[in-house]
């Protein structure tokens, strides 16, 4: 449960936010959970409380503020905007039932098309500031690289669709590059089943709503897949080196335009990184101290889709992250309707700044 | 004090752990009329017999109500979080056997993986606007197997009981249940994915880690669980 003093840290931080020009705004605890699951799927019920509405359906106690800021914003939301907020999430802790289900966040968010790497570093800095002198280290990383390499593979568009669809799950797509990469064994029966004339002889009645048409589909699919030849070596192993990436913002600057000197693909991410930096740096941000990790945020909620970043306490390795957040234009694009907007922000939690202050 | 055992009510289930503990000595019964949920206990002193319904038991045992208790592992797993630090496994009792797995309908050909099936799933989604859905009641095992298999684009929809049913009435595109012998699975026209299952359960003995025992009762289960050879 927030206690007063954490509320009164998070009046202060928003209203901080406030001076620096943002509008205050507020959301609804209770949100249809329909949004949500669209967005995340099956994996938010685990996070997030569920409960049931007899007239309304499925609520959902809102596990952060971004989606309905983000919905709020692309309905009436005159640009550029600038919001901050503070108040209650809720997340369930199954697997870490020592912490918090209930806490505070404030939040400071940029809808601007204007200079995106301007707005990152403004976020960036905004967070920094309202941290103080607090122990805490940052780490930065850029999903946008990952997702220009993924984009530029010399490979179907299938393939690079569903290495896409799985950016956010580092497992499932390790097993689809090895398998794309030719690493993997084809299940039993496969090629029996994609050389057959009638591949649904014999299968037995069709039941359900997935028709004939569909499984003919995908079978189709396979086939085309399995005519295609592998992802080339050198390609897996780009993608390797980008992902072990994690230095200095220079060093990892300088790392990356190698990498991208014989992948020209990644020459637009590259060169918004080093915008970035230089953003950074203008704001006064130390550069070559600021760790850049080319996989950092990819096992967090799977919206942000560039800029990432996280303020971590530096002996309190076990805390999850005292502020984060990063940049999320595809999510106002799913959100919409058709519309669309360049957008990033981060969020504080005041209940961890206090007890970092009482050096617990 | 005595040592509360909590044993499934009625049926198979009851029979075989009535036979379990019988022929370790410890003869367990019902008492009173047929409809009557009162039992005695013969062969050690102390120790009360709970008649409760096996998806009762992990509840009673991670609160403490009851001391032992018997049930399957598949709802200790489903209904207990962090279960390893509630109830501790004594024996296994040999029945009651039965995986938890995913079943698709027969003629999907092109599915036998969690691969498949996840990109039957977002196909799905693409052509009919919804996630596909897989008709369960073990929602949290389900859905920490799919997350650890990396499928995306599906909902888990309720079933609490003939869930193989479920695809055929449209409600569902596939299920996940627990199958023995897979009969029912094939009569519905559906198949096992070909992966592990998402967990092998069998009619299992638990301890509750945390239920409060006095010395003497602390001294009967020590004798129970030495007369039952564990």
């Amino acid at each position: 449960m927030s206690t007063g003093a954490a509320r009164d840290r998070a009046m202060m931080l928003r209203d901080g936010f406030a001076g620096q020009g943002a509008e205050v705004i507020d959301c609804a605890i209770l949100q249809p959970a329909e949004t949500l699951l669209d967005l995340y799927g099956e994996d938010i019920r685990a996070r997030a409380y569920v409960t049931q509405d007899p007239a309304r359906g499925e609520r959902m106690l809102r596990p952060d503020f971004t989606v309905p800021v983000v919905q709020m914003h692309m309905a009436e939301g005159a640009e550029p905007a600038r919001y901050t907020y503070a108040g209650e999430v809720f997340r369930r802790q199954e697997d870490h039932p020592e912490r918090a289900s209930e806490y505070l966040q404030v939040g400071f968010e940029v809808f601007d098309r204007a200079d995106p790497e301007a707005a990152d570093a403004e976020v960036f800095v905004a967070i920094r500031d309202a941290l103080g002198a607090l122990p805490v280290r940052a780490v930065t990383g850029d999903i946008g690289v990952l997702t220009a390499a993924v984009a530029g593979l010399d490979t179907s568009e299938a393939r690079r669709a569903a290495l896409m669809r799985h950016i956010w799950r580092p497992k499932r797509f390790r097993a689809l590059l090895a398998r794309y990469a030719g690493k993997t064994p084809v299940p039993e029966g496969r090629a029996a089943l994609l050389a057959a004339a009638d591949p649904m002889a014999g299968a037995g009645p069709l039941i359900g709503l997935r028709s004939r048409e569909e499984i003919a589909a995908r079978i189709e699919t396979l086939r085309a897949d399995a005519a295609e030849p592998p992802i080339a070596k050198s390609e897996i192993e780009m993608i390797d080196e980008l992902l072990s990436v994690a230095e200095t913002c220079p060093f990892a600057l300088e790392h990356l335009k190698h990498i991208a000197m014989d992948f020209p693909v990644l020459r637009d991410a590259v060169a918004r990184f080093e915008r970035r930096c230089d953003a950074l740096s203008a704001r006064g941000v130390d550069v070559d101290a600021l760790m850049f990790e080319a996989s950092y945020g990819r096992t967090s909620m799977e919206y942000y889709d560039g800029f990432v970043f996280g303020f971590g306490a530096e002996a309190r390795p076990d805390l999850p992250p005292v502020a984060s957040g990063g940049r999320y234009d595809a999510l106002t694009a799913r959100l919409g309707a058709g519309r669309s907007i360049p957008a990033v922000g981060g969020v504080i939690r005041p209940d961890l700044t206090l007890m970092l202050e009482c050096g617990v | 004090m005595s040592v509360k055992l909590g044993v499934p009510s009625k049926g198979r289930l009851m029979q075989k752990t009535f036979d379990w503990f019988g022929a370790r000595g410890i003869t367990l019964a019902r008492t009173g009329s047929e409809r009557e949920y009162a039992g005695r206990v013969d062969g050690i002193d102390n120790v009360q017999l709970v008649l409760l319904s096996a998806s009762e038991v992990p509840r009673e045992l991670a609160a403490g109500r009851i001391h032992l208790g018997v049930t399957g592992t598949d709802l200790v797993r489903e209904k207990l979080v962090q279960w390893d630090q509630k109830v501790e496994p004594l024996a296994e009792l040999g029945f009651g056997e039965a995986n938890l797995i995913v079943a698709v309908p027969q003629a999907w050909v092109d599915v036998d993986t969690l691969d498949d099936l996840d990109a039957a799933a977002a196909a799905f989604r693409a052509r009919h606007g919804f996630r596909l859905r897989i008709a369960t009641k073990y929602h949290r095992l389900v859905r920490e197997y799919l997350r650890e298999g990396g499928v995306a684009d599906y909902a888990l929809v309720d079933s609490q009981g003939a869930t193989e049913g479920t695809v055929k009435n449209l409600t569902a595109e596939a299920i996940a249940d627990i199958t023995s012998s897979g009969d029912t699975l094939r009569a519905n026209h559906l198949k096992v994915l070909r992966e592990a299952p998402i967990l092998e359960s069998q009619a299992t003995l638990f301890r509750a880690r945390r239920a409060e025992l006095s010395d003497d009762a602390r001294a009967t289960l020590a004798e129970l669980i030495q007369k039952l050879g564990l």
